[in-house]
């Protein structure tokens, strides 16, 4: 029996964070630290002119002024002493701020202004004057769809059978185009970094999901080895995808701190937020479904299109989950991409999946309507028993006992089909359905624990913690196979001296760093049980390190717990005082026989407003299948995110760009609308657990981005239910309902 | 922001005065719309001449009405029992905006006072009529869901943003202001903000220097019938796309007189006389709310993109009456 695995657990870090004990990177001091502020240039495209930094320098505090005339050339051409990437992937042509005169993108970093204090420093900023050759720039994905290629990373998507040719003879068809704003992450904590040089070893504070992709980039940047690059993140205030990948920040940081020769902070405000990370990209897509009259799918066509920047390329991959959730013998689902004068977008929760599933998963509905078939009725005919991509098994899938459930606890049975045949007093009320689905991603992850005679660990991993819980996470997994206490417990992230660990994305970090701490904790058992046995008179004699488990201090026998040996005994003996074990958990090739994936299946309530076009989700009740729940709250808190988040992409959030100008007009939080409180209303998570002993030694797959994958599709099902309009754009705001 | 000299009135007179001696001075009072402003690099002034300190919080009767302090906050406005009991349309439309924290802050000169939540006027980047005279107006041609369907000019066609002020136009008040000679003027609220016409950097016809010292509600018959509509974005927290202070006085089944504001779709509170005769002596019912708020939009010149607001609007003034009436 499991003693804190599956039970509720309140965060190990909640006070910390709450009494403000817990530092985030802008909080870090150093001596004689200087404050650095960003200037944005005002083109989408082009080059700078002409720069004017003669008043901004005589400004009171003003140490140095960076523009891309006095900043030292960065990256890896710059330095020829580091090697070059091995392959195209390993290249990082992240941008750098301040190389040139070269203008990718509005709102670009022009200028970086240092003062003694941030206040001078914001000051001086609005005293650089900038003048530019702007160019024609392009910023509006829909004036380039017409170009969009396939990215050139990763083989380019083949067809399954032969869906044009059975979307042809199908003897039921929807075909219908859907289209995303784009949006941004809009974490509450702002991005910032604090570097300080030594010589040529730099230490970071930065805001990262992954410190040792920081390292790497920062290493590159500057040609110095990656051993002399730390970098410190152990508090993250939400990111949910926008520092994943090196923002340019850091390295801006880390380079006015290595010229000026003393420590530099600079934190984004929101507004450089919106070009400082990437975004979730405007994203078009085109989907045609065929089928039988049964409700048998036959066809399905599903071609999504999405910015990317003029320097990078990015893809959210977003049809890449459409060809996994149906059982479909013909399909064609590729992702193009067009470069556009713009950010490169990045990973935004959920990337692609929330995406391309709100388009297949609103035109699921639609074929339901087409065929008078109830939309859950029509999932479950098209149910797939295997993975229709591979023709693997499952290692588990429960989402048929998600419907289920789902369907249950929300009354679907009483869901009238008709349109509009629902309402509550005034306001229509609708009722409608989706699938969530994500990978059980694992990745290479290491994990140290040092155990001592007292019982007390300290565990270390290089992951991060934006919120989901993982301190906590990790402190229970230890404290279970250590045999102690939480309390007894310190388990520390984000630090590039700690072992290496995967990016906190892709909802892999239970999967990946759990199954390291787990190792590891194992590892310090067999340690113990090979320490005990060199004792003759041990009553571990003959076991092996399967066969022991570790229980408040004593170490014993799983099938005969009479046989023990007491801990701190066996290491006095052995003079030591600790012991210390590193393991690094990789994917088991057991996976690769398999499909690993999670699910879930979202039930939603909305009333509309007939008259005015306010819509509110009254109710939402989200079923997920993700292998084992290690810890409850955190993991129902994780969903309930997850549901909060789809009803702000369902409803409220766009990034809004003037295309005349190739600038975003909303950067901020009173014209991007985040959902508030008062927008959500009863939430309901639920888990179906699976056992399951493929994916990873806990039984564990991700759930913070299946969370929210269904939800934008089961809200725009459920006012199309409400209103009988279908609104293919998201966001559903009133002007689009009246 | 940019440094500023910051001053602590004792009293009107010393306050107006300050003000009035150098055009880049501005009152501050809650400081929850100037000093973003100012971080936003979108107000300059050089000095703020803090007014937190004068005796204008009181809320009392006055001539069969009553009189609200300029430096009353919003929430002790909106909970105050005379408010409550006598406008509690004004109470609504106060707590329709903003939120707690921002409204126990932001006072009620300052509310009226406030500028628009144009994009374009928030960003220095950009080309603004308001914000730098002579730029050009960023949303004429540009995004400009959010903007005016009435009396907007081609040099701007920015929104008054705020709720409360619905509210006192359709309740009559009269803005109580002394100037820095002394003197103290009133301005029927109706004529205390400007369409933009040419001058669209001037928000309301207040003079520089000039301190609003109260707000003045008469006696009111609206109590009983009332109400604050306000549709926006999210559920929350958000600037109105159309909002509605709509006001009944009722004789039996019949309309004595109308008040219908409408806030969201122009330069100032859109007080719809059209409306307002439509209603006058005909019964409460929807069709004659339906007959004026076709007359109320009847006029309406929208935009690009923000046509619907014409068609919003109709449907909130039948809402707002709907409600006002108690007939849904
Ligand atoms: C996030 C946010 C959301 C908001 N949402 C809403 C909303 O939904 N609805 C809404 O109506 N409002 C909303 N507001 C605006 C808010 O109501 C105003 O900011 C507030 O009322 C301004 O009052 P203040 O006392 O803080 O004014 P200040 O910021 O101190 O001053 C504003 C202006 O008024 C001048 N001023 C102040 N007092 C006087 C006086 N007595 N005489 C002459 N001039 C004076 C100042 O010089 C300044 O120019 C929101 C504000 C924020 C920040
Ligand atoms: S509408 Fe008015 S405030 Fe907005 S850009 Fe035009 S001039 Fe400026």
């Amino acid at each position: 029996m499991p003693r804190y695995i599956g039970k509720e657990m309140s965060r190990v870090d909640g006070v910390a964070k709450v009494t403000g004990r817990a530092k985030y990177a802008a909080e870090f001091r150093a001596p004689n630290l200087a404050y650095g502020f960003i200037v944005l240039g005002s083109v989408a495209k082009g080059t700078i002119k002409s720069i004017d930094t003669s008043e901004a320098e005589r400004a009171p505090g003003v140490v140095r002024v960076f523009t891309h005339l006095n900043t030292p050339k960065l990256g890896p051409k710059a330095n020829t002493e580091y090697a070059p990437p091995r392959n195209a992937r390993e290249q990082d042509k992240s941008f750098r701020a301040l190389q040139s005169d070269r203008i990718y993108f509005n709102a670009q970093p022009v200028a970086l202004v240092v003062a003694e204090s941030y206040e001078q420093a914001r000051y001086a900023a609005r005293l650089v004057k900038a003048t530019y050759d702007a160019e024609k720039h392009t910023t509006d994905t829909e004036a380039v769809r017409e170009s969009a290629r396939s990215p050139s990373q990763g083989p380019p998507p083949k067809p399954r059978g032969n869906p044009e040719e059975a979307l042809k003879t199908a003897a039921v068809k929807v075909e219908a185009e859907y289209r995303i704003a784009m949006e941004h992450h809009n974490p509450m904590e702002p991005h910032a970094a604090v570097a300080a040089w030594d010589g040529d070893r730099l230490t970071i504070f930065d805001k990262s999901q992954e410190v040792y992709s920081v390292r790497r980039h920062l290493a590159t940047t500057f040609g110095v080895p990656e051993a002399n690059v730390t970098v410190v993140s152990p508090y993250v205030g939400g990111a949910f995808g926008s520092s994943l990948r090196p923002n340019y920040y850091p390295a801006l940081t880390a380079m006015a701190a290595r010229e000026l020769k003393r420590p530099v902070k600079v934190v984004y405000t929101r507004t450089q937020m919106f070009t400082g990370h990437g975004h979730r990209p405007y994203t078009i897509q085109k989907i045609a479904l065929g089928a039988e009259r049964s409700g048998k799918l036959t066809s399905m066509i599903h071609t999504a299109v999405h910015n990317t920047s003029t320097f990078e390329e990015f893809s959210d991959n977003t049809t890449g989950f459409t060809r996994q959730v149906y059982a479909c013998p013909n399909l064609f689902a590729p992702t193009l991409i067009a470069p556009v004068d713009l950010p490169t977008p990045t990973w935004m929760r959920a990337p692609g999946a929330v995406s391309g599933m709100f388009a297949l998963e609103c035109a699921m509905d639609e074929l339901a309507y087409k065929l008078n078939i109830d939309p859950l009725e029509l999932r479950l005919i098209n149910y797939a028993e295997r993975d229709p991509e591979s023709g693997r098994p499952f290692s588990s899938k429960a989402l048929r006992e998600c419907y289920r459930l789902g369907a249950e606890k929300f009354g679907w049975k009483e869901r009238r089909m008709e349109p509009r045949s629902m309402r509550d007093g005034r306001l229509l009320v609708g009722w409608g359905t989706a699938t969530g689905v994500w990978g059980a991603f694992q990745s290479p992850a290491s994990a140290k624990i040092t155990y001592r005679a007292d019982g007390t660990a300290h565990v270390t991993s290089a992951t991060s913690d934006i919120g989901p819980g993982t301190y906590t996470v990790m402190t229970m997994i230890a404290a279970e196979y250590l045999g102690n206490r939480p309390e007894q417990v310190k388990f520390e992230l984000g630090d590039t001296n700690f072992p290496r660990a995967p990016a906190q994305g892709g909802s892999q970090t239970t999967s990946s760093v759990g199954s390291a701490v787990h190792g590891a904790a194992l590892a310090v058992a067999a340690r113990l049980l090979a320490l005990a046995n060199q004792d003759e008179s041990s009553p571990l004699k003959g076991a092996a390190p399967a066969d022991v488990e570790m229980l408040d201090g004593r170490l014993r026998l799983k099938r005969d717990p009479s046989k023990s040996v007491q801990i701190p005994e066996v290491m006095r003996r052995n003079n030591l005082a600790e012991v210390t074990e590193t393991f690094e958990s990789r994917p088991s090739e057991e996976r690769r026989k398999y499909a690993t994936m999670a699910h879930g299946a979202q039930f939603v309530e909305v009333k509309v407003d007939p008259d005015l076009g306010r819509v509110r989700v009254t109710r939402a009740i989200e079923v997920t299948a993700c292998g084992k729940i290690i810890n409850p709250k955190a993991s129902h808190s994780q969903e309930i995110g997850g549901v909060v988040w789809g009803i702000g992409m369902a409803l409220t959030e766009a990034t809004e760009i003037d295309h005349r100008f190739g600038r975003i007009m909303n950067p901020n939080l009173q014209h991007y609308h985040v959902p508030v409180n008062a927008d959500v209303h009863e939430i309901e998570t639920i888990f179906v657990e699976e056992d399951d002993t493929v994916v990873n030694p806990l039984g564990v797959k991700g759930m913070g981005e299946l969370g929210m994958v269904g939800i934008p599709a089961a809200i725009a099902n459920a006012v199309f239910h409400a209103t009988g309009r279908r609104v293919r754009e998201l966001p559903i705001t009133p002007d689009k309902l009246l | 922001m940019r440094p500023f000299k910051y001053t602590r009135a004792s009293d009107a007179a010393v306050a107006a005065g300050a003000v009035a001696a150098n055009p880049n001075a501005k009152f501050l009072a809650g400081g929850t719309n100037i000093l973003d402003l100012m971080k936003e690099d979108v107000e300059r002034p050089n000095e703020l001449v803090d007014v937190n300190r004068l005796k204008l919080s009181e809320i009392k009767e006055a001539r069969g009405g009553v009189s609200i302090g300029a430096l009353a906050k919003n929430s002790d406005t909106a909970n105050h029992p005379l408010i409550r009991r006598n406008y509690p349309l004004l109470t609504q439309a106060i707590v329709a905006g903003a939120s707690g924290q921002l409204r126990n802050m932001a006072t009620n000169g300052g509310n009226l006072m406030q500028r628009t939540r144009c994009q374009y006027f928030y960003d220095t980047a950009m080309p603004c009529n308001k914000r730098e005279p002579g730029t050009g107006c960023g949303a004429l041609e540009g995004l400009n869901r959010i903007h005016a369907i009435f009396g907007w000019s081609d040099k701007c066609v920015a929104t008054y943003p705020g709720d409360m002020a619905n509210a006192l136009y359709a309740l009559d008040a009269v803005v109580r202001v002394r100037g820095s000679n002394g003197k103290e003027r009133t301005i029927p609220v109706n004529d205390f903000h400007r369409l933009p016409g040419d001058t669209p950097e001037k928000d309301n016809n207040l003079a520089h220097g000039e301190l609003i010292t109260a707000i003045e509600l008469p006696k009111s018959n609206f109590a009983k019938n009332s109400y604050y509509l306000k549709v926006r974005d999210r559920a929350s927290y958000a600037f109105a796309l159309v909002a509605v202070a709509a006001a009944l006085e009722l004789d039996g089944g019949n309309v004595r007189q109308a008040r219908v504001v409408l806030g969201g779709v122009a330069h100032k509170p859109w007080r719809s006389a059209e409306a307002e005769a439509a209603l006058a002596g005909r019964p409460a019912s929807e069709e004659s709310f339906r007959r004026a708020a076709e007359a109320a939009l009847a006029g309406a010149k929208p935009l690009a993109h923000n046509a619907y607001k014409v068609e919003l609007g109709k449907r909130a003034v039948v809402r707002a009456l709907m409600r006002a009436a108690r007939l849904v």
